[in-house]
């Protein structure tokens, strides 16, 4: 095992955890300021993928694909929000799970009734393709390099957001105290449906980037959706710098440990069964990781509140 | 309860036959990640049911959602209270798990337009149980023999972990001559394929083979083209189906897949398949397509020579497999699975279309080696 093989796969982990943290961030933004479990987290994925798939295929340009990816994505968050999350605030989390279960099941439908049950073509931009030379010989494809850059860049944007602007200072008042931020006179249902519209529009974001090496299809987003809540479970729930680590902590020991569970078991064991008990294990390696965190620290790694 | 059950089934075929008319239940995908090979399925079996122009066939169709326990229950409500004679279209060797052993039991014919699994082919055989499209194992064993003649000697070989991409692997590796350079087993329904590709690149292989059907493949193909990895890729037909070509793109262009179907076989059969199929339905057909028209005009085949309500005269009429089939000749081994050629194909672009043609025999009537151990 070289150590340029390592470092792709470290670079891998983390392209992996900057995708995974732009699902979970709006994941854990909803949680934490309106105390909702949106399932359908997923289907905004979804949307922004075959949104992005379909601007790209009548257009040809993936900026725009991009640019309605975001749009899309945030407008369905925006319209769910009003229609049918607004109820849901004051219920049990029960109520909310079913909730937004049905949707899951209402945008899939209604995705495959628009685009039929193939899976969309999105491809990488010809000026993103193909492998460029690292340093130290490593060759390493141009558009996972990009997908880390915009991950890293939409982090540094949101903690801007959060921490240095005045809606950033609205969302944080009332994640502590709804009341009282609504007593003071701030529009509570506008800041509600704007941070949904935002989680939204960051899960469309990653599903249409992720779309152009991976498939855009229904279904697409429950997988990551799982993963997503695995990630702010470790992060601790509300904390957008416990999603960062959480998801980078996730996306390393995913990869890295699909690499070396097998290796590791091929020093006592024969290769076909080593092969089979690694990979075995290996999927099962972030809820290890995330038990271990619970122990540790019950309410996540950045977590305020149980 | 079971003689009741079996009191049930009895009033069933009396029943039906009073009628004169044969009920078929179809459980297959149509919703979910894995809906495009049921409608294919469904499309391709409703064509032939369509052409035969006979209106004393009932097709009941109802939705497994690739979930095995809801698959049982239509089984059982097909069974019970549809009171159909045949049972078809399970896609997934998981469902087909479920469902096949406790139909044929209850003394049903259930022919399968897909999934074959291992377990069915050898000592869980049954009379009542006919597989139309392959055993799982023979397009992969179609890949090794392909991969050795085309002089690879260490490929590297993934699939996904559960039994029918172990089966994959089994299979390739029982017909390929080289030493396998790696094997990998990737997470089902994995979709980032970064670490493994990294891993081919570091394993000095001369050549690829993969087993990962529907979206999986396409991920693959797509982040393996944009790796610059760029070793010769061989796999079974299921990621280079007509569905998801389209999806894959210029990454799919050259690699080579077998398949014991494809649009160009030769014979008269197939050009008017594929044609009446693009006419009805504006797509091309795929392999799915062919094994539920297949499946359909075998039953259809089956009807001409006997009535259901006798089934040892039925079940002689399936085993003759007296029909014409897309993929010419068409004959069943002693375990009920076909014994037939498997071709070698390349993808190719036809105008603005990607799709496949026939480069050659992988493997030449061709039988799975369970058939053996299987006892009627």
């Amino acid at each position: 095992m070289s150590t340029l093989l390592i470092i792709e796969q470290v670079l891998n982990g983390l392209q992996f955890g900057v995708m995974l943290f732009l699902m979970a961030a709006g994941l854990t933004l909803i949680f934490g300021v309106m105390g909702l479990i949106n399932l359908a987290h997923g289907s905004l994925y979804m949307i922004g993928a075959f949104a992005a798939a379909a601007v790209a295929g009548a257009t040809g340009s993936f900026v725009l694909a991009l640019a309605a990816a975001l749009a899309v994505a945030a407008i369905a968050g925006a319209l769910i929000e009003i229609t049918v999350i607004r109820r849901l605030y004051g219920k049990a989390h029960l109520d909310q799970v079913l909730a937004t279960f049905a949707l899951i099941l209402i945008f899939s439908e209604g995705t495959r009734w628009l685009f039929g049950s193939f899976p969309l073509f999105l491809n990488i931009p010809d000026y993103l393709s193909g492998p460029v030379a690292l340093p130290g010989g490593i060759q390493y494809p141009l558009y996972r390099l990009t997908l880390i850059a915009v991950g890293l860049l939409v982090g540094l944007g949101l903690w801007a957001l959060i921490e240095r602007t005045r809606i950033g200072i609205q969302i944080r008042a009332g994640e502590n105290d709804r009341e009282m931020i609504a007593a003071l006179g701030v529009d509570i249902r506008l800041l509600y449906t704007l941070v949904f519209a935002i989680g939204a529009a960051l899960a469309g974001l990653a599903g249409a980037l992720v779309g152009a090496i991976q498939s855009v299809q229904v279904g697409m987003g429950e997988p990551v959706l799982i993963l997503a809540f695995v990630v702010i479970v470790i992060g601790g729930i509300g904390s957008i710098k416990g999603a960062f680590i959480g998801a980078l902590l996730v996306g390393l020991t995913d990869t890295l440990g699909g690499i070396f569970l097998p290796e590791l078991f091929k020093l006592f064991m024969e290769p076909g069964a080593a092969t089979q008990t690694g990979s075995a294990l290996a999927s099962m390696a972030i809820y290890i990781l995330m038990s271990l965190v619970l122990i540790w620290r019950p309410t996540g790694l950045f977590g305020a509140r149980a | 309860m079971k003689k009741l059950l079996m009191a049930t089934a009895a009033l069933a075929i009396g029943a039906t036959s009073a009628f004169a008319e044969t009920k078929i239940g179809m459980i297959t995908t149509l919703s979910g990640g894995g809906a495009g090979l049921g409608i294919d399925v469904r499309d391709g079996f409703m064509l032939a049911i369509g052409q035969s122009g006979r209106d004393d066939i009932e097709v009941v169709i109802e939705d497994d959602q690739q979930k095995p326990d809801i698959a049982v229950q239509l089984a059982d409500k097909m069974v019970q209270s549809e009171r159909v004679d045949i049972l078809t279209g399970i896609i997934w060797s998981n469902l087909a798990m479920a469902v096949i052993p406790s139909v044929t039991a209850q003394g049903k014919f259930y022919l399968s337009p897909n999934a074959g699994p291992s377990a069915l082919a050898g000592q869980g055989c049954h009379q009542n149980y006919f597989n139309v499209a392959w055993q799982n194992d023979n397009l992969h064993e179609a890949a090794g023999a392909y991969a050795t003649s085309a002089g690879y000697s260490n490929s590297f070989v993934l699939a996904p972990n559960y039994p029918a991409g172990q089966d994959a692997l089994t299979g390739f590796k029982r017909m390929f001559k080289g030493e396998p350079a790696g094997e990998v087993y990737t997470q089902l329904g994995q979709t980032d394929y970064a670490a493994e590709i990294a891993q081919i690149r570091a394993s000095g292989a001369d050549s690829v083979f993969f087993f990962l059907p529907g979206g999986m493949g396409i991920s693959f193909l797509k982040q393996y083209a944009d790796s610059g990895v760029d070793l010769p890729v061989v796999g079974p037909a299921f990621s280079f189906d007509q569905g998801i070509l389209q999806a894959v793109g210029d990454a799919a262009l050259g690699v080579v897949n077998t398949s014991q179907w494809n649009k160009d076989i030769d014979n008269p059969t197939n050009a008017a398949f594929v044609e009446s199929f693009q006419a009805e339905y504006g797509r091309l057909p795929s392999l799915y397509a062919s094994q539920g028209f297949d499946t359909a005009n075998l039953i259809l085949s089956a009807l001409d020579t006997a009535e259901v309500s006798d089934a040892d005269a039925f079940r002689e009429a399936l085993r003759a497999a007296d029909f014409d089939s897309t993929r010419g000749d068409f004959k069943f081994g002693p375990n009920h699975h076909p014994i037939q050629t498997i071709y070698a194909r390349e993808v190719i672009k036809e105008g603005d279309v990607f799709t496949n043609k026939i480069i050659g025999v992988a493997l030449e009537n061709h039988a799975d080696v369970y058939a053996a151990d299987c006892k009627m």
